[in-house]
């Protein structure tokens, strides 16, 4: 089978400190890694280096096509969601993402007015709508209520089903069946 | 992806499009005020003013052109989608020009009569301007991704973009337009690399 991810003997340097090396990962089509891990330990900076934002100072990284969410909304704060949204979105019907998270109320309100749990919400709906085989997702239960927590659960689910594959870096328990990386270790 | 890019930096750059504007036209107002009002003198130094006027008016959004799409990790998002950082700067430069040239080409024509402008200097000046002014985006993008994150990047843009801007303002100036083109086309080629490398070399 064919590897969506795949990480042989990676070494990372961040600001001349070794956060891991010889770091070795594999996601195939329908798998969930958590990588955990304390504070400091690398797992955002492990994301970015999957999405190709950082370079590994050894070792090689295969990817398909991914989607990120992390700390940066990346929307335009003075537009409303659903134009700030569509900025981003290609084929996938916008309404349908925004009604996953359960925010299609709030698709006309400015980006700047959306608390952090709504904000968050939005970033994993232009995940969900961006077409990518790999999810990473960067402390994804961050500012999420029970029932955004349930519905990223849910989502999660069918895009493992459907054959895609999740990334995400949190140091709380995850809702669902998680592979296990631990960091820093 | 790019199209829908560069609309979005369209619009962004026309939210605050009258700024520039509006200090290009209030420093032609000022140079009478400063160097009297003696139309000989003014019409003689009045094509020298506008270029000056439109170079700070190019620099005034400079902060605003890469920055804030770094700090919100829009820079990131693109990256992540397989967008070339070279095309996300050469649609930057395009998106700039189109936001604050336009409309200073058709603002020099009140600044002209302030300056007691003849109408064949003033031709010739438009045209001087439609050849350098895109060669100023591409530096002014180039600079605001060098200094983006930095610390006063404001000021060390000016100190950056205002030497290497020297070449548009001499040749558009002494309105020799063949080199104004040249040194043009010459920023417009080379920015887009210095700008993917700056954005590029900026994550951490």
């Amino acid at each position: 089978m064919t590897s969506l991810l795949r990480f042989e003997g990676v070494a990372l340097r961040r600001g001349g400190r070794l956060l891991f090396e010889n770091l070795d990962l594999e996601l195939q089509p329908g798998d969930a890694l958590q990588v955990t891990g304390p504070n400091g330990s690398g797992k955002s900076s492990l994301l970015r280096l999957a999405a190709g934002l950082l370079q590994a100072e050894r070792g090689t990284v295969e990817r398909s096509p991914l989607a990120l969410a992390d700390d940066n909304l990346a929307l335009d704060r003075e537009r409303t969601l659903r134009k700030a949204l569509w900025q981003w979105l290609d084929h996938y019907p916008l309404d349908r993402a925004l009604e996953i998270m359960g925010i299609e109320h709030l698709a006309r309100v400015p980006v700047r007015l959306l608390s952090t749990g709504q904000a968050r919400k939005a970033a994993l709906a232009r995940v969900i709508g961006s077409d990518a085989s790999v999810w990473l997702l960067d402390e994804p239960l961050n500012g999420l209520d029970a029932d955004g927590a349930w519905r990223l659960e849910t989502v999660i689910g069918s895009h493992i089903k459907r054959g895609g594959a999740v990334l995400a870096a949190s140091h709380q328990p995850l809702p669902g069946v998680w592979r296990r990386l631990e960091l820093g270790t | 992806m790019i199209a829908k890019l560069m609309g979005r930096d369209m619009r962004r750059g026309c939210g605050g499009t009258w700024l520039p504007i509006a200090f290009f036209l209030l420093i032609a107002t000022l140079v009478p005020f400063a160097v009297g009002p003696d139309a000989k003198l003014l019409s003689r130094i009045a094509s020298g003013i506008l270029w000056i006027a439109a170079l700070t008016a190019a620099l005034l959004p400079i902060e605003r052109l890469v920055e804030p799409d770094r700090a919100d990790g829009v820079l990131d998002q693109l990256a992540i989608r397989g967008v070339a950082e070279e095309s996300v700067a050469l649609a930057k430069i395009i998106a700039h020009w189109l936001s604050f040239a336009p409309l200073l080409l058709i603002t020099a024509l009140p600044a002209s009569a302030l300056l007691a402008m003849g109408g064949k200097d003033l031709a010739r000046t438009e045209l001087a301007l439609a050849i350098g002014t895109p060669g100023l985006a591409a530096l002014a993008v180039a600079v605001a991704a060098v200094t983006a994150g930095l610390p006063r990047a404001g000021s060390l843009a000016g100190l950056l973009l205002l030497p290497l801007a020297v070449p548009l303002l001499i040749f558009g100036a002494a309105n020799a337009l063949l080199l104004e083109a040249a040194i043009s086309i010459l920023l417009l080629a080379g920015s887009p690399f210095v700008a993917a490398a700056a954005i590029r070399a900026s994550r951490t």
